[in-house]
Parts: structure tokens; C-alpha cells; sequence
């Protein structure tokens, strides 16, 4: 009992950390793109107003990017602390790519970020757009590499098992690095970063929208542009979205048919199943019960084919089940989210046709309630492939119960309650800004991050005033 | 070929990590110890001014930490998964103070309302001077020993509450609050930087003794530690460590009574925690989980380091090349033009 309280603790906590901290990368990689795309767009037509968004969602991003470092950071030592076993075990393959993470992203992020932020009128334009581009860049290859490890942990190969210690070693890297479920978990959250910054950005835009109609005024031309800039995206990405989704759910059945059986609520394996809809899965009765299904549908979405065999949850040991009833909803949660995102999207397209785009204040309002819809999708989706792995770390090599530290329940305990504590202020006073921040209409002559700051003296005219170096010249 | 692989590739990566973590030491250093030092500051405009200073290159100093991290990850993984169970607590308590202090940046400019940017100051100040203190303490119990048997940590949740520990985190946290200071000195000028001279005095007088202190003290946990200080050749290793930090600190003292010197007391400084941190690295050589854990046994298998050694062979240095330039971009000196106009 002492230690499954331990390991459920080290396990809560490391869900409670990295779904706090999973956003603001997302949200980070999303952003980022936007303000390279905002930015490209002001120097190519030199039409400012995308100088005044992409300055307006700069300093949003100055918080939204502190906030993933610090809780960042946290990740990159609970392996140790939480999950020691397992990172003695892995860590000669997991290690390394995230220390190829840190090298070829973090640096780069946080080494242009300065001059992203700061730098507009230290650097010249070009300069400056270049170090927009490397901090996207830089997002980018961050979730790629991420996405990689977590992958190599649902879909592992390219190991060795060491006999004498346990420890899994890298035969070949290719192999580790574009594990069979890599390409699909890349494209499908890459997307996923995209569409739930895109609502972001939408659900601003149609906040401000329905207030300048409140007041009887037309929304600034900022306003507008932003908002269908995140409707094209709605439009073209949400769809995309969904084939993506799917060809992951056709790799999961390939290679880890008790996850879809979870997700599902499935406990026969059969053909011509039908798809629950809604139902309630019971693991200790081995059923679901108030099942509202369709007949077929089941194996026409998971195989494509209407006699296509979906697996059952029956075919696994007890003890090798992930926890049906927490899968069964969160992918339907995110499933629900993404079908409104395209049906939104199409809305505007046709809106859009009728030249209705920026009157249309049911859309506004729809915009609004659903910003954070991809956020929360996002995070559905997770849950969904990370409890699904479950009952192991590495898939169907190492369990979960032989990965935790030998942490005494009292720290683990401490630890978890200073955490909740720490998070939930940082959390609060992040919103609160971004909330303040988004309460702001971007208008023309938009200034960026530096507005209340002090300024730094500009280069070199200050230093022939100051000779910094003088301690050095005596 | 192997054999040779094997003994070397950690020796290699000892010295990377020993030097990822002294550039995140001093480059997170002058940063924390900004924080440290809102406790002697408390004009707005001023804060404003130090904080500025730090603004465009904070995350790229604390990046280096998560590389320490990820690198000891990789590359020592017994390492890794001993000495964070065995500081579970003092680990736990320097990374919240991180979140709060890095937060701390962004929010306290963002919010208008005098209570809550005295909060966040608040948090900003407590936050820098825990992590200080706790990466102090993550040092001074590393130093004196983790009992580790078959690769797992056997110690107490508490093992860090020792005088040895708790004093190298006050240490610490001078020495950054020193690294603070002259950084301003440096960057600073006017009323602001005369302060950060007379506060520098105070904390460099204490940083020395600390110094005199840990040292007379360190030999004493190990006699592996000893040795180092009885036998030939290793004496001939140890032995110009304290002639040096003689010399430097007259520097930094000189550098500290001119006032047309502005670079040199941090230079100096900078000098002292490069002797403090190698004369440790030399004391505790071979092992990175002393008393047991050498670097060799620690390691993650050569085709784990190698293929992590390759890239930063390439990657280290572009990384220091755009680090260096993004500090060139942010030079000269820092002002609060509506405070002084």
C-alpha cells in the first residue's frame, strides 16, 4: 500500500507537471510560427499592420515562452527525481536526444529570443526577421526531438538489452530516432500546436469583434486581419487535422491494439463492430455499460474496412489493461473539440463567400467560447497516449512500478503540495496577464515588449560616453 | 580501440559537463544574484534598470542548467538517476524557486498595481535567493558524500541538513550576490553603480572568507579529499589554487577602489569562481557520486556518448558563437532615461 500511494504520487505529480507545462510549448510553437509568418508578411507587403500584430503577440509571447522554460525545467530533472530506475534503464537512449533537444533548440530559442524581443531597432530588419525565423525554428526542432523520445517509449526498437544491468542500449539510432510512430505523433501535434494558437488568436479577435459592436464602432483593421488569418488556418488545418488523427489511430491499432481497445471501450475482439458512442467502461466487470452504439461504424473507422477485426480489451491479462474509462472520454473529448473546429472552419469559409465574415456575430461568439478548444483537445489527446502506454513506461518492455525512485511517501507528498501550491500562483498571474494582455485591442502604431521599460542606450554612440572597458585599459 | 573508448569518452564528458555547469554557474550567477541583491535595492527605477541588464539573456543562461540536466541524462545516467533522489528536497526547492524568479521577470513589468508588482518583486528577490541557497547546499552535499549501494541512493530525505551543506548555500548565494554586483558595476552607472561598489566591499570580504573557510573544511569529509593535499605529485595540482586566488582578489579589491574601473571587478570575480570551482572538481576527481560512484561507472555506453559528443563537437560551439553575439547586440550601458532626464 506504502508504495503504490509513493508511485501513484510520482505519477500524479509528473501528469500534473508536464499538463501544466505541455501547453506553453505548444503554445510556444504555435506562436512562434505566427510571428515568423506576421513578421515575413510586414516585410514582403509593408503593410504595418501586420507590424502592429506581429508586435502585439511579441509580448504575449515574452510570458507564454518564460513560463515554458521554468516548468521546462522542472521536466528535465524529475526524471531523476521521480523516475530514477527508469532513466538508469533508458536513459543511455532518452538521454542523449534530449540532450540533442537542448543543443539544436533550446539554445537556439533562447539565444535569439533577446533579439527577437529587444532587438527591432538594435539590428536591422533582416537581422532581426532571421531571429524570428530561429526561434520558430527552434520550436520546431524541440518538438521534434521531444516527440521522438516520447514515440521511442509507445513504439520502441533500435535497442539492446544489456544482461547484466537491465539497461536498454542504442544499437541503431536511425531505428531509435524514426521509430514506427514518430512521423505520425510529429505531424498530428505539430498540428495540434497550430490549431490551438490559431483559436487563440481567433477567440481575441472575436472578443474584440463583439465589443466594437457593442460600442457601434468598426474593430480596428488589426482586429480583423488576425481574426481571418485564424480562419484560414480553422478552415485548411482542422480537416487536415482529422486525416492526420487518423493515420495515427491506424499506426496505435498496428502497434498497440490495447490502447485502441481503451479508447474504444471494446472488451470482445470481433469484426463488424460497432462504434460506442457513449457509454460508461466497467474494469472490474469487463464491460461497458449504457452503450449507445452505431452498428459497423467500429471497424469502419478504426480499420477501414466493415469486417475489419478491432481488438478487444479482453485479449490483454487484467493487469496489462490501460484504464479504459479515463481513455474512453478523453479521446472522445478531443474528438467532439475537432469536429466543432471544422465546422467552424467551414462556417467561415462560407461566411467568408457571402463577404459576411467580420458581421457575423454568432461566429464572434462561437470564437470566443471555443479559444481555448485546441488547448484543451491537446491535452485530451495526451492523456489518451500516455495512459494508454500504461501499465508500462517503455512499451511492453519496462512497467511503470519498476521505473519509479525510491522515494519515501512524506517528500513525495511534500513535494507534490509545494508544487500545486507554486503552479497554481504562477498559473494564476500567467492568466492574469495574458488575460489583460488579450483585453488590449491591437491598434496601429502598436508598440512592442519594451513599453514600460527603461531603454537600453543604443550601441556604440553610449559607449564613447562610457568606456566600459576602462578597468581593463589600466 | 574500445578499451581506450571507454576510458576516455567520460573523461571527455566529465570535463563538458564540469564546463556546462561552471558556464551556467557564472552566467545564471550574475543573474540570480541580481535577484539577491533587490534586498539591499529597493528604488523602483532602479530594480527596473538591474533587471534590464538581464532581460534579453536570462532563458539562454538558464538553458545551460537544463543542458547540465540533459546531459547528465545521457551521458551519466547512474549519475543522474543517484545524486536527484538523493537531493530530492533541495532539487525540488531550488527548481520551484526558479519558476517563481523566472516568472518574476515577465510579470513584474507587466503588472500596474503597486501591491502586486511588490509581490512579484517580492517573489523575484525570495526566488533568486532560495535557488542560490539551494544550489549551494546541492554542491556542499555532493561533496560530502551520497551513500550509494548498487546504484541506488540509500541515504535520508534529510541527508543535506549538515553545517557543511547549509554553509556552502550561504556561500553560494554571496558569491552570486558578488557576481550581481560587479555585473552592475559593469553595466550600470550613476547613483546606482556607486551603490553596487560600496555593497561589493561587504560581499567580497565575506565571499573570501567563505573561501578560507570551505577550504580549511573539505579536506577534513574524505581522506581522499586529504590526500590531495599530503601527496606528490597531487599537491603540485592543489597547490596554486590558493596562490591565485590570492592575486585575484587584490585584483578585484583594486578593481573595486578605482573608479574609472568598470569591467574589472567582474572579471575578477568571475576568476575566483573559476579557481573555487576547479579546486573543487580537482578535490573530488575521479568520482561524480563521491565517495563510490567514479565517472567511469556512472557512464552511459561509449555509442551513447559518442553519438551525443559528436553533436556538440559541432553544436557546442555555434551555440557559443550566437550566445556571444546576442550579448554584443545588448551592450553598453543600461539607463532609465525618464529616471535621469
Amino acid at each position: 500500500m506504502f508504495g503504490l500511494s509513493a508511485l501513484f504520487l510520482a505519477r500524479f505529480q509528473f501528469a500534473f507537471t508536464v499538463g501544466f507545462h505541455i501547453v506553453f510549448p505548444a503554445f510556444s510553437i504555435g506562436l512562434a510560427a505566427y510571428l515568423a509568418v506576421l513578421e515575413g508578411l510586414w516585410l514582403k507587403t509593408g503593410r504595418s499592420a501586420y507590424l502592429d500584430l506581429f508586435k502585439y503577440w511579441l509580448k504575449i509571447f515574452s510570458v507564454v515562452f518564460a513560463m515554458g522554460v521554468v516548468s521546462g525545467l522542472v521536466m528535465s530533472y524529475e526524471f531523476g527525481t521521480n523516475w530514477s530506475q527508469f532513466s538508469q534503464k533508458a536513459g543511455p537512449i532518452l538521454g542523449p536526444m534530449l540532450a540533442y533537444e537542448v543543443m539544436t533548440a533550446f539554445f537556439l530559442e533562447a539565444g535569439f529570443l533577446g533579439v527577437m524581443m529587444f532587438g527591432l531597432n538594435r539590428v536591422g530588419k533582416g537581422l532581426h526577421f532571421g531571429a524570428t525565423c530561429m526561434v520558430s525554428i527552434g520550436t520546431l526542432i524541440s518538438m521534434t526531438w521531444i516527440l521522438a523520445s516520447n514515440s521511442w517509449m509507445q513504439t520502441p526498437q533500435g535497442y539492446i538489452i544489456d544482461e547484466a544491468t537491465g539497461r536498454f542500449l542504442p544499437g541503431n539510432w536511425w531505428q531509435i530516432i524514426f521509430n514506427p510512430s514518430f512521423p505520425f505523433r510529429l505531424v498530428h501535434m505539430g498540428l495540434a500546436a497550430f490549431l490551438s494558437v490559431a483559436f487563440i488568436v481567433a477567440g481575441v479577435a472575436g472578443w474584440h469583434l463583439l465589443k466594437a459592436r457593442r460600442e457601434g464602432r468598426q474593430a480596428s483593421e488589426q482586429v480583423r486581419l488576425m481574426f481571418s488569418m485564424a480562419m484560414w488556418m480553422a478552415a485548411i488545418v482542422a480537416p487536415v487535422q482529422f486525416l492526420a488523427g487518423d493515420t495515427q489511430g491506424l499506426n496505435t491499432l498496428e502497434y498497440q491494439p490495447a490502447k485502441i481497445a481503451a479508447m474504444e471501450g471494446d472488451w470482445d475482439s470481433e469484426g463488424r463492430a460497432p462504434e460506442i458512442l457513449f457509454g460508461i467502461p466497467d474494469m472490474e466487470n469487463e464491460t461497458t455499460h449504457y452503450k449507445v452504439q452505431i452498428p459497423l461504424l467500429g471497424s469502419l473507422i478504426l480499420t477501414h474496412s466493415l469486417d475489419g477485426k478491432v481488438p478487444g480489451l479482453k485479449d490483454y491479462p487484467k493487469d496489462l489493461r490501460p484504464y479504459s474509462p479515463l481513455l474512453f472520454f478523453s479521446f472522445r473529448i478531443m474528438i467532439a473539440l475537432g469536429s466543432l473546429m471544422v465546422l467552424v472552419g467551414l462556417w467561415s469559409l462560407f461566411l467568408r463567400w457571402k463577404g459576411s465574415l467580420y458581421d457575423n456575430a454568432m461566429l464572434h461568439r462561437v470564437a470566443l467560447w471555443m479559444s481555448p478548444a485546441g488547448f484543451v483537445a491537446l491535452l485530451c489527446g495526451w492523456i489518451t497516449t500516455e495512459v494508454g502506454r500504461q501499465p508500462f513506461t517503455v512499451y511492453g518492455l519496462l512497467k511503470t512500478s519498476d521505473s519509479v525512485s525510491q522515494i519515501a511517501l512524506p517528500s513525495m507528498a511534500t513535494s507534490m503540495i509545494a508544487f500545486v501550491i507554486v503552479y497554481f500562483i504562477v498559473f494564476a498571474g500567467g492568466i492574469t496577464i495574458l488575460l489583460r494582455s488579450f483585453a488590449q485591442e491591437p491598434h496601429p502604431g502598436e508598440e512592442g515588449p519594451s513599453e514600460h521599460e527603461p531603454q537600453m542606450s543604443a550601441g556604440t554612440t553610449q559607449v564613447s560616453h562610457h568606456p566600459h572597458n576602462a578597468g581593463l585599459a589600466e | 580501440m574500445t578499451e581506450t573508448a571507454a576510458f576516455w569518452l567520460p573523461v571527455v564528458w566529465a570535463v563538458l559537463a564540469a564546463s556546462a555547469i561552471f558556464l551556467y554557474v557564472i552566467l545564471d550567477g550574475f543573474d540570480l544574484g541580481i535577484g539577491v541583491l533587490f534586498l539591499k535595492e529597493r528604488d523602483h527605477d532602479h530594480r527596473n534598470v538591474m533587471v534590464n541588464t538581464v532581460a534579453p539573456v536570462w532563458d539562454g543562461n538558464e538553458t545551460w542548467m537544463i543542458f547540465g540536466g540533459a546531459a547528465l541524462y545521457g551521458v551519466f545516467p547512474v549519475a543522474y538517476g543517484t545524486i536527484l533522489p538523493a537531493l530530492y528536497l533541495p532539487i525540488l526547492f531550488m527548481l520551484l524557486a526558479l519558476i517563481l524568479r523566472g516568472v518574476s521577470f515577465e510579470f513584474r513589468f507587466k503588472m500596474k498595481s503597486p501591491r502586486s508588482q511588490f509581490f512579484w518583486d517580492a517573489s523575484f528577490c525570495g526566488g533568486s535567493i532560495v535557488a542560490a541557497f539551494m544550489q549551494g547546499v546541492i554542491l556542499g552535499t555532493l561533496v560530502q558524500g551520497i551513500p550509494v549501494q548498487n546504484n541506488v541512493f540509500v541515504g535520508t530525505s534529510l541527508d543535506w541538513v549538515t553545517p557543511f551543506a547549509l554553509f556552502c548555500g550561504a556561500a553560494v548565494t554571496i558569491g552570486y550576490a558578488l557576481l550581481g554586483s560587479t555585473w552592475l558595476i559593469w553595466r550600470c552607472e550613476g547613483e546606482l553603480q556607486d551603490t553596487m561598489r560600496r555593497v561589493s566591499y561587504a560581499l567580497a570580504g565575506l565571499m573570501l572568507l567563505a573561501i578560507v573557510a570551505v577550504s580549511a573544511w573539505t579536506p577534513q569529509l574524505h581522506t581522499t579529499y586529504m590526500q590531495h593535499w599530503l601527496e606528490w605529485p597531487q599537491l603540485a595540482l592543489v597547490l596554486p589554487v590558493p596562490v591565485a586566488v590570492v592575486a585575484v582578489a587584490g585584483a578585484l579589491f583594486l578593481g573595486l577602489r578605482n573608479r574609472k574601473s568598470h569591467l574589472l571587478p567582474f572579471i575578477a570575480t568571475l576568476g575566483l569562481f573559476f579557481l573555487c570551482f576547479s579546486g573543487l572538481g580537482i578535490n573530488v576527481w575521479p568520482y561524480i557520486v563521491p565517495p563510490t560512484i567514479t565517472i567511469w561507472q556512472a557512464s552511459s555506453p561509449p555509442s551513447s556518448q559518442a553519438f551525443v559528443l559528436f553533436g556538440a563537437m559541432f553544436l557546442l560551439p555555434v551555440i557559443l558563437g550566437y550566445t556571444i553575439y546576442s550579448y554584443y547586440v545588448f551592450r553598453g550601458k543600461v539607463t532609465a532615461e525618464h529616471h535621469y532626464h
